[in-house]
């Protein structure tokens, strides 16, 4: 699937051809470039291995590096984009432009963080009544029930960490492919803090 | 300036809007019926004005037909065509939500007139130039 690195810059709001006030999310898309190509002879498979963010040689570990060809600085995130579509050669750079025409994207992240919660926020649980005497407010309530099954089974919901997991959201409509500004527009919010690198992917969903 | 700031910026009308709080203004707003385009002009009270950058809006609030009708519109909205002041007004607050509760008299807002003062000093100044 064709995609590339980029950087969440935030969100604002653009006005549209009919005049209509649209929420957006920046998200800048550095130069791209191909680390490496892998073919179905040789791999198994076929991918590009492309990489944001330019590093001196000297500051990487040696076995991190050795994965570039020469002449390629290190870069400091690397990801294999599987059955890529196009076929660019190893060392050259897409940027934005290389998006335009696409209609619709999956976006994909590490959403944010959000810390040990209870299951009302965590799993949507309806939780009790607040007043008139109720003693059951946002508890899980039980979960080993009683002779039977005399056991909590496995994968029951509970309390505990939130966020900060890798997060897709697909078909969102791309707005606006700013190539001057190497940025692209994408119509509602996408997963992850500002500054964090997410990869645009073209729509598995919506290929028109 | 970052990437958000220079989005926005290009979005942004230049000029500033000639009206304030308290004025009476004529809206004329773009309408895309299907391919026909038209100007329709919405009059009244200009009763709050919110900024938030580029979705900086300002409401307007008129009489339709015994009907309190109040219509919010984009500051740099490219279907405004202009926004034509018909009377100045004099108010003391930022926000004239009170006019909702108020009818006849009390709902009226004084008009703003040029200050005497000025005027006076222009014509002195006037004249000394003569």
């Amino acid at each position: 699937m064709f995609g590339l690195i980029g950087k969440k810059i935030g969100m604002t709001q653009i006005f549209d051809a009919t005049g209509k006030l649209v929420p957006v999310t920046v998200i800048e898309i550095p130069a791209n470039v191909v680390v490496a190509t892998k073919t179905v002879a040789k791999d198994g498979y076929s991918a590009v291995v492309i990489g944001v963010n330019e590093k001196k040689k000297n500051r990487v570990t040696k076995p991190y590096g050795g994965q570039f060809p020469e002449g390629i600085a290190p870069t400091k995130i690397l990801r294999e984009m599987r059955d890529f579509g196009k076929e660019p050669a190893v060392g050259e750079s897409l940027g934005a432009a290389a998006l335009e025409g696409m209609r619709f994207v999956d976006v994909q992240a590490v959403s944010k963080g959000k810390g040990f919660q209870g299951v009302v926020k965590r799993w949507g649980f309806g939780g009790g009544r607040a007043s008139h005497g109720s003693k059951f407010h946002r508890e899980p309530g039980s979960t080993g029930q009683s002779t039977y099954p005399h056991k909590t089974f496995k994968n029951v919901k509970l309390p505990g960490r939130m966020g900060r997991e890798t997060c897709t959201v697909q078909n969102l409509k791309v707005v606006r492919v700013d190539a001057a500004n190497g940025c692209i527009l994408i119509r509602g919010a996408v997963p992850g803090p500002r500054n964090c690198t997410v990869v645009v992917r073209s729509a598995v969903k919506k290929t028109k | 300036m970052n990437l958000i700031q220079k989005i926005m910026a290009e979005q942004i009308k230049p000029e500033v809007p000639g009206f304030k709080v308290g004025d009476t203004v004529k809206v004329h707003f773009k309408i895309i019926e299907g391919k026909t385009e038209r100007v329709q002009i919405y009059e009244g009270l200009v009763i709050a004005m919110k900024n938030a950058g580029i979705g900086k809006t300002f409401m307007v609030r008129k009489n339709s037909y015994g009907v309190g009708v109040e219509r919010v519109f984009p500051m740099n909205s490219p279907r405004i065509e202009k926004v034509e002041v018909v009377r100045a007004g004099k108010v003391r607050r930022a926000k004239l939500y009170y006019i909702r509760t108020k009818v006849g008299k009390k709902a009226k807002i004084k008009e703003l007139l040029p200050a005497r003062k000025v005027e006076k000093a222009a014509k002195v100044e006037k004249a000394a130039k003569v």
